[in-house]
């Protein structure tokens, strides 16, 4: 059950209905750890960043918090293209570019992420 | 494909105007969306000037009152006249809603009636319901079950079991819910709507029908149900008070609690 739950079988319009809510907690928890860690932050310089985001678990949750934000903008984005683009070649296309952008979003951002923390 | 543009001949124009009877002292104006898909014609919107004082107070009335004495090319459907049967369900004032319940008095000023939306329409404030009834038979709305009734009575139900149903199974079918709904305009093809999942909702908690795991097998589809994005216009709009869109939600939940 915690394995379906956590990993949803997206061939199923249900898995797909539970990895947009699963994701969306993901992201108002991790949200929330982002806020209240900036706010905690005696400064916002170039440095006091790159040392917030050079400790293991700081970016580990900034990189789960791109990841997730990048996966649940795609689910969302899937059912608009569903929603509004119905002859099916045009519908495969916007999906194959959604699939690509968001996966290009993700590797960007956890590469900046990887670059803040421990880039030179 | 959604289409962001009007078809031809769609521009709604001004119609004709019929004032009351000469003398009348106390009239409301109606506003009425005429359109005849055998003519040529650009729907219109005809506006009558009804004298209230020998009117009845609701907007079904007004309209039965214009039919009959002032222009019987109007055309609407109408039959129990106190909100049983769901015939009179068009849009009043920008919301669905039946016209034997609505009083006039709840509009300000012009009286504006439309069919209900994004359906084609027959005839001037009848939509056709085709497309609505045949997604209502594909839940396939009656008792299913396997185990024989017991011999000596009908299959019975406790008083907590037969109140989940109550609410679901009050819907009219008015269709005010399905055609209120964003999503429902955009995808009525593949998506069953509120109306339809409420009544899919009614034999799903229902303690006598056995074929619970069947019926979700159906739903569980990202179009039947999923395209349902909680915007709750059903809610709001349904004229017998009930709650389309917790049923909707509902039969997620169970989806969901039923996963291996």
């Amino acid at each position: 059950m915690h394995r379906r739950i956590l990993v949803p079988a997206l061939s199923s319009a249900t898995g797909h209905f539970i990895a947009q809510r699963v994701s969306a907690v993901v992201l108002a928890v991790l949200g929330v750890w982002l806020v209240c860690s900036l706010i905690g932050m005696d400064s916002f310089e170039h440095g006091s960043m790159r040392a917030f985001a050079a400790t293991p678990l700081n970016s580990g949750l900034l990189a789960l918090l791109s990841v997730s934000m990048a996966y649940h903008s795609y689910l969302g984005v899937e059912v608009v293209i569903d929603d509004y683009v119905h002859l099916p070649r045009l519908n495969s296309m916007a999906q194959l570019l959604s699939r690509a952008a968001h996966l290009v979003l993700a590797l960007v951002a956890l590469h900046a992420t990887y670059q803040l923390g421990f880039g030179t | 494909m959604a289409e962001f543009r009007l078809p031809p001949n769609s521009r709604v124009r001004k119609g004709k105007h019929i004032a009351a009877r000469d003398g009348a002292k106390n009239t409301r104006r109606f506003a009425v969306y005429r359109y005849d898909p055998d003519q040529a014609d650009n729907p219109r919107i005809d506006t009558y000037d009804v004298d209230m004082d020998s009117c009845g107070p609701m907007v079904l009335d007004a309209l039965i009152k214009i039919k009959n004495e002032m222009d019987p090319t109007l055309t609407f459907r109408r039959s129990c006249r106190e909100g049983i049967c769901g015939s009179c369900a068009m849009n009043i004032d920008g919301g669905n809603t039946l016209a034997c319940t609505r009083a006039v008095d709840a509009s300000s000023g012009e009286v504006r009636i439309y069919p209900l939306p994004h359906m084609p329409v027959v005839k001037d404030l009848v939509p056709d319901l085709s497309n609505f009834y045949a997604q209502y038979a594909s839940i396939k709305p009656w008792l299913q079950a396997s185990t024989p009734p017991p011999a000596e009575h009908e299959r019975l139900q406790s008083k907590s079991e037969q109140e989940k149903i109550d609410e679901p199974a009050a819907c009219i079918l008015c269709a005010c819910c399905s055609t209120s709904c964003p999503s429902y305009w955009w995808n009525s093809d593949r998506y069953l709507g509120p109306a339809a999942l409420l009544a899919a909702y009614r034999w799903l908690v229902d303690s006598r029908d056995e074929a619970r795991d069947e019926r979700l097998d159906a739903l569980d589809d990202s179009f039947r149900l999923y395209r349902c994005h909680t915007i709750m216009n059903c809610t709001q709009t349904c004229p017998k008070g009930l709650n389309p869109a917790k049923a909707i939600a509902a039969t997620k939940k169970m989806l969901v609690e039923r996963r291996p």
